[in-house]
């Protein structure tokens, strides 16, 4: 059966963040906290223009292009910056509806080479509700001049996901960005996301929220993650999580007539 | 059961588990998350020589400092307006005689053609005249203006500015982002106004937007720069009437800063009352910017930007004002009456009928109201050869009866007046509500009206001009 | 351990660690969200030239914060030699 409930599931819910359904290339997410770069990732990559400038916050509306890459055309969606993504304003709202429910085909989370540590937080967030991850650690550059030097493969191992260091407003590493991204997207690498363990109260009451929440959402938006948000009476959430439901019920009664 | 029922369902259950301590649960998840971060930090991360010369700081030692503080950001201010008026000069010169040997050839075409008197009117003394006042005289300064601005925009030097001002904008009630969003003004205030998003606090958003067009814009920029350079330079950008020109823009600059300051005072103790928010602004590293690359692109994206617009609202601007120029009622120009209709207001705020008509004209887009002003002052008489600043001051002072009262509150109310047409749209499509788009024409206009005839009245009561 | 205070109340230049954060609601969220958790070494690096707010090295970034804000967290300064 061509229409598959899978697919059509996924399109019918990125209509809401403008990609349209009928575009049925892959959907890549650039994510990360504010002034790490992404702009200049998604400027080098798709040729476009975003405006980039060195202040936290210079993007605050979602910008969407494309490139090609291996003959295949591929989506690009650059994020507001974000320092999480519990949601404490519109950002991080917009970001995390959009690797939530749009279910990008793969979220590059650009991260700044020179604090790493306070990047992770958000890297870490973004494994909770996505396992296609790939960090790029960007500003290498700058990390270099101040003799900072990351282990990409430890980090890699570490996060259970694909990390590729650049240089992106001189193009360094690029490439292999591309490359990793379209090995994620097309399933040939499939990262496995360390994810982060909680206190065994906290952990205890993800374990007894997540049954009820995967019958309601299925496999499609991971049940652990909407667990800890529920837990963090995250009501704006729930909303979001509505909307997605009902979307999707249309999907569902067509795919039982197909069946 | 629907989707709806099971959610809250969901949620009750959460919250029954979590009970009194939900801060408590969000402590525990972040501190967890922080802890992992911090654990894989210390692993891949290795830094060879921790204490080496933190250039950051000392530039912040200065940028910031009490005693240099506030100076260097009014040095910078103001060496930039320096460079964009006396740098826009030349080119302005250059572009002037091309466009105007253009419009004599255009004419002589047209003479050959036999072309009608009202054609070649209507297409070369209206629209290819405003094309080239707008080119000639509002494109340099912004080609120039700009990229300088992108310039400090990519050092990282914003954030400072924001720092430095917090304090304000908090007596105001105001956000400290507000300086950011101030900054993109300058170069457009419908960016301006966009980037009001980075204010999450919805009070001190709309406080940052209904004030942003106190921030002259690149298209109004010119216009400050032209009158500064003929009134207070001497109509020659060279040392010292330069160097006092630029300080006449950046008084502008200030007072309009001022302004914001006192109107959001007001705004956030009347109609927008309010505490101010909590505030988290976070300083980036000092970058050095792509130098060549930022000003070949914004160069090219200003030019760009200036052609389009000039073609899109200037082309059409121009002919319609050569129209109303020639369409003779009883003996006088349409242009003449309506200017005629709006003088007594205009008389009092300092200015006069046709400049008044050019501001409201100029609402499409500012970079049109010093081409149209000229045009109607140079449609109605016989002259022709206006090619350079001089001949613009000769215009203005020998034909029109300026004075350095009636250029002072031209600049005045060009900084105080509605915003354009674009950015009371971006107003809309952001606040989507109307009467805080009518609010954001009226209350710039209202202050501008105040600010020109209390000036104009003092400065005619104290006998000054 | 030195007496509590706020990280407001600390000078420029002086270290301090995260004993707790007051505040309540969405500014407490933002402070955490910035690293601000128990445990955390603060660095004070500099006032405005107004006077408000402060600057802080929190976790590599460097964050101003108004006194309001800065009031609600409590913190253990730390010894010039502690700070490392
Ligand atoms: N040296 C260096 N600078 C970079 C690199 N990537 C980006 N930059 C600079 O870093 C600053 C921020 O870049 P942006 O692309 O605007 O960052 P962003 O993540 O989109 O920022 P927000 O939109 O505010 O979230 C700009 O001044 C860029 O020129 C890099 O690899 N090396
Ligand atoms: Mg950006």
């Amino acid at each position: 059966m061509g229409l598959t409930y899978q697919s059509t599931g996924k399109l019918a819910t990125r209509e809401i963040f403008n990609v349209p359904a009928s575009i049925r290339q892959p959907v890549v997410a650039l994510a990360g906290n504010p002034n790490t770069g992404k702009s200049t990732v998604f400027n080098a990559l798709t040729g476009l223009r975003q405006h980039t400038g060195n202040w936290p916050g210079k993007t605050v509306l979602q910008a969407k292009g494309s490139y090609i890459h291996d003959g295949r055309k591929y989506t690009l969606v650059d994020l507001p910056g974000t320092y999480s993504l519990l949601a404490n304003s519109v950002e991080e709202e917009v970001a995390r509806d959009f690797i939530c429910f749009a279910r990008p085909d793969a979220t590059v989370t650009v991260v700044d080479a020179t604090c790493l540590e306070r990047n992770l937080n958000l890297v870490l967030q973004v494994m909770e509700i996505t396992d296609k991850v790939i960090v790029c650690v960007n500003l290498i550059d700058e990390a270099r001049r101040k003799n900072i030097r990351i282990d990409s493969d430890k980090l890699s191992e570490r996060l259970g996901v694909p990390v590729v260091t650049t240089a992106a407003r001189s193009g360094e590493g690029l490439s292999r960005l591309l490359d990793v991204i379209s090995d994620v997207v097309f399933g040939r690498v499939q990262p496995k996301p360390r994810l982060v363990r909680y206190t065994p109260e906290v952990e205890e009451a993800i374990a007894r929220l997540e049954p009820g929440i995967r019958a309601l959402v299925g496999g499609e938006i991971n049940a652990r993650w909407v667990a800890l948000r529920l837990l963090d009476g995250d009501i704006k959430l729930g909303h979001s999580l509505e909307i997605f439901c009902n979307r999707r019920e249309p999907v569902r009664a067509a795919r039982e007539v197909l069946v | 059961m629907s989707t709806r029922t099971i959610l809250g369902d969901l949620m009750e259950e959460a919250k029954n588990i979590v009970g009194p301590r939900q801060d408590q649960v969000r402590d525990s998840v972040v501190k967890s998350i922080f802890q992992a971060a911090e654990n894989i930090a210390g692993e891949v991360v290795s830094c060879s020589s921790p204490g080496r010369a933190n250039w950051d700081r000392k530039i912040d030692n200065i940028i910031t400092s009490p005693v240099w503080g506030f100076p260097s950001m009014f040095g910078l201010l103001a060496v930039v307006f320096w460079v964009t008026l006396s740098g826009a000069n030349v080119p302005s010169a250059i572009l002037a005689e091309g466009l105007f040997w253009i419009e004599d050839r255009l004419t002589d075409l047209f003479a050959a053609l036999h072309a009608p008197a009202w054609l070649h009117g209507f297409l070369v003394l209206g629209v290819y005249r405003s094309l080239a006042w707008v080119v000639s005289v509002m494109l340099p300064p912004m080609a120039i203006f700009f990229p300088l601005f992108t310039l400090l925009e990519d050092s990282g030097y914003l954030p400072r500015v924001a720092f430095n001002l917090d304090r304000f904008f908090k007596k105001a009630g105001a956000h400290g982002k507000q300086a950011l969003t101030m900054s993109m003004g300058f170069g457009c205030n419908a960016a301006g106004v966009v980037a009001c998003r980075i204010i999450e606090s919805p009070r001190e958003r709309l406080i940052a937007t209904l004030t942003n067009n106190f921030v002259p814009c690149n298209g109004r920029f010119p216009t400050l720069i032209a009158l500064a350079t003929i009134f207070v330079g001497g109509s020659v950008a060279v040392f010292p009437g330069s160097a006092m020109a630029t300080l006449a823009v950046a008084g502008l600059v200030v007072f309009g800063i001022a302004v914001t300051l006192l109107v959001s005072w007001v705004l956030s103790r009347t109609l927008l009352r309010g505490e101010p928010s909590s505030f988290t602004l976070e300083m980036p590293p000092y970058r050095k910017p792509q130098v060549g690359r930022v000003i070949v692109r914004s160069v090219l994206d200003r030019t760009m930007f200036v052609l389009a617009r000039a073609a899109v609202v200037a082309a059409p601007a121009g002919g319609f004002i050569w129209l109303l120029a020639n369409a003779r009622i009883g003996g006088t120009s349409a242009l003449a009456i309506i200017a005629g209709w709006l003088d007594p207001l205009a008389g009092c705020m300092g200015l006069d009928g046709f400049i008044l008509l050019a501001f409201i004209l100029g609402l499409p887009a500012n970079e049109i109201v010093l081409p149209i002003l000229i045009m109607g002052y140079v449609c109605g008489g016989a002259m022709t050869e206006l090619n350079s600043l001089a001949d613009l001051r000769q215009l203005l002072v020998d034909r029109h009866g300026w004075t350095w009262l009636t250029a002072l509150c031209t600049m005045l109310f060009s900084l105080c007046h509605w915003p354009c047409g674009t950015t009371l749209l971006t107003i809309y499509k952001e606040q989507r509500n109307w009467r805080w788009t009518v609010a954001a024409a009226l209350i710039p206009t209202a202050v501008g009206v105040v600010v020109c005839m209390v000036v104009n009245n003092l400065v005619r009561t104290l006998d000054w001009v | 351990m030195a007496g509590k205070t706020t990280l407001n109340n600390l000078p420029s230049g002086s270290f301090a660690l995260v004993t707790e954060v007051l505040a309540e609601g969405l500014i407490r969220r933002r402070l955490l969200d910035l690293g601000l958790v128990p445990g955390t070494r603060v660095e004070v690096v500099r006032r405005s030239p107004a006077g408000d707010p402060t600057a802080f090295n929190i976790r590599g970034a460097i964050i101003a914060l108004r006194k309001e804000v800065a009031g609600q967290v409590l913190v253990s300064p730390l010894g010039d030699e502690a700070a490392g």
